[in-house]
């Protein structure tokens, strides 16, 4: 039976830029003690995800929901061993497949069996598995003989069709799902939306991250609301949703926590506190 | 909801992923040395599993580079083969030597320097180059590490050939002596690892290390007896041991010129590698889980 266990995770972001990347100041600063360059050391860090903690099992669906920068792909990634907690602990039982990167891996010079290959593959899938893999990702992108061309001569559509067709094409116990899935609704075929609902009906665990509130409110059966990398509630997806958007509505949200200088990065998309460090080093 | 087509309402069982209930990810944050040398030893153990999907990627590699062209990877082969060549008439007349003794040394030399070169740049773009990929999936970073160590060994396959045909030309087949070899391109292949690893990871957090790479290559390629024979020192001889790019060539190179290394040689050429081995081990250890917020 799938589970995913969080406990009291916080991942943090070091931004690097400029002269925090060079080795030859980094050594200098320590050379002189410190004394000179040592901007070097001193890094900005974003603090992603703040002490979230939830545990789901097999027939949970989750959705995460809140404002851009607010924690949510950065949770997936942690949820599927992207990134690894700087406090706190994580633990996912089942097979997994996240769904955060639409070209995942896809290389434009290999043909597109090679990278449907290269897929399976990576999946553990034996000879005839990736056989069947080749011909049911051929089939639903309507490859035809230009499964043998390189990816870089399809027409976008293509490239889109054989991105969708090969993410959803291994179906896993425990489903992460980024929003770009759901974009562009409008141009999304019958045929891949009846694909992606037998991918998430047949996954034990889904965690969806998404803008669009109806798709959370139909598919999950629970919801937590992240902002600033904190859980602000975690619920029934009525529930939520509704102070969600209720929320939303009143504009600006207090910003009580968020001291005055980080306020305009978080404004700026940021989104999580954003605190000076003065570990140097390999961190 | 609506199923639609029944075909597309129930996927082929063989790509279901079902697990044997020991399918984990257990990341648990501040762990001491011991809990990160597990998780760094896991992800040695995970890349060995997906052996097959390095193995298919550091051979298209070498196929996507030469797609198209009519002789593929003999390019360079070819490149080579040329680059020996002059450089032996050249460097024969300069240095007196008997082109029957230098040529076969030099493209030993030529060859194993290029792989090392080649190797040791293509290192330091290991992690940065494959950022969108460790970005959106949990893949062993020794895997990426292991592609690039492959790639260069099918390519230093292709240039065996130059070896050779240079052998046969000077009829210098080293015979059964030539086995010694065998035991210093297996430390070749640990070292390569180990240095793909180390690089690779220093130049994900620190962006100025390639250029610095660069020239320290660059230095060693002329200060080492990569192109020169080490019996041109006539003075200082001894203290060439302590050039680790000599006793390293050295322990491939000597037998197959059927001469027997000896034990300073080997000596040295075992004790920086069990050094570079250890510190690679112990950086990797240490930033293993970092590497995905560096790159």
């Amino acid at each position: 039976m799938a589970t995913i266990d969080a406990d009291h995770v916080s991942v943090d972001f070091p931004l690097y830029h400029g002269s925090a990347r060079s080795l030859k100041r980094a050594m200098f600063a320590a050379a002189s003690g410190g004394r000179i360059g040592k901007d070097a050391q001193k890094r900005v860090v974003v603090q992603g995800l703040r002490d979230v903690s939830f545990h789901l099992a097999a027939g949970d669906r989750l959705g995460l929901v809140g404002s851009n920068g607010a924690g949510k792909t950065t949770l997936l990634r942690t949820l599927a061993g992207i990134y690894e907690p700087v406090r706190g602990h994580v633990r996912v039982c089942g097979s997994l497949n996240a769904l955060l990167d639409p070209n995942l891996g896809m290389n434009p010079d290999l043909t597109g069996r090679e990278n449907i290959a290269l897929r399976g593959l990576f999946a553990g899938l034996g000879r005839a598995a990736i056989r069947r893999l080749e011909e049911d990702v051929r089939d639903f992108a309507a490859l035809d003989e230009f499964v043998d061309l390189p990816v870089r001569t399809y027409s976008s559509g293509m490239v889109v069709r054989l991105g969708f067709a090969l993410a959803t094409a291994i179906h896993p116990e425990v489903l992460m799902m980024d929003e770009w899935f759901l974009a562009g609704d409008a141009g999304f075929m019958d045929k891949a939306r009846v694909r992606l609902e037998t991918l998430v009906r047949g996954a034990e665990i889904l965690v969806l991250s998404s803008h669009v509130h109806q798709i959370v409110a139909r598919w999950c059966n629970r919801v937590i609301w992240l902002e600033k990398g904190r859980v602000v509630e975690d619920g029934a997806p009525g529930e939520v949703l509704s102070h969600y958007l209720a929320r939303d509505q009143e504009d600006e949200p207090a910003a009580s926590d968020a001291v005055p200088f980080t306020a305009s990065l978080a404004a700026d998309g940021a989104g999580a506190l954003l605190q000076e460090s003065d570990r140097g080093g390999l961190r | 909801m609506n199923p639609g087509d029944p075909d597309l309402a129930a996927p082929p069982v063989a790509l279901r992923l079902k697990t044997a209930g020991d399918t984990m990810l257990d990341l648990v944050a501040g762990l001491g040395f011991s809990g990160r040398q597990r998780q760094a030893v896991a992800d040695f153990a995970e890349a060995g599993r997906l052996w097959r999907l390095g193995a298919t990627l550091a051979w298209l590699d070498v196929k996507g580079r030469y797609r198209g062209s009519m002789l593929g990877p003999l390019w360079l082969t070819l490149s080579t083969a040329v680059m020996v060549a002059a450089l032996g008439f050249l460097y024969s007349t300069l240095f007196k030597m008997v082109l029957h003794d230098y040529l076969p040394f030099l493209a030993l030399s030529l060859v194993l320097w290029g792989y090392l070169q080649t190797l040791v740049a293509e290192a330091c773009l290991g992690f940065t180059q494959n950022d969108a990929m460790i970005r959106a999936i949990r893949m062993p970073f020794s895997l990426y590490g292991g592609r690039i160590v492959l790639r260069n060994l099918i390519v230093l396959a292709h240039n065996i050939i130059v070896i050779a045909v240079v052998f046969a030309i000077f009829d210098t087949w080293p015979g059964y002596r030539g086995l010694i070899a065998l035991p210093g391109l297996l430390l070749w292949l640990v070292d390569s690892l180990a240095i793909t690893m180390t690089l690779a990871a220093l130049c994900a957090r620190f962006r100025d290390i390639p250029p610095i790479v660069g020239s320290v290559m660059q230095i060693a390629f002329f200060i080492s007896p990569v192109i020169w024979r080490p019996e041109l020192i006539h003075h200082g001889a001894r203290f060439l041991p302590l050039n680790p790019f000599y006793t390293l060539f050295e322990i491939v190179r000597a037998p197959l010129l059927g001469e027997i290394p000896g034990g300073i040689v080997w000596g040295s050429a075992l004790g920086y590698s069990a050094l570079l081995v250890v510190l690679s081990w112990l950086l990797f250890v240490r930033v293993r889980g970092r590497l995905a917020f560096w790159v």
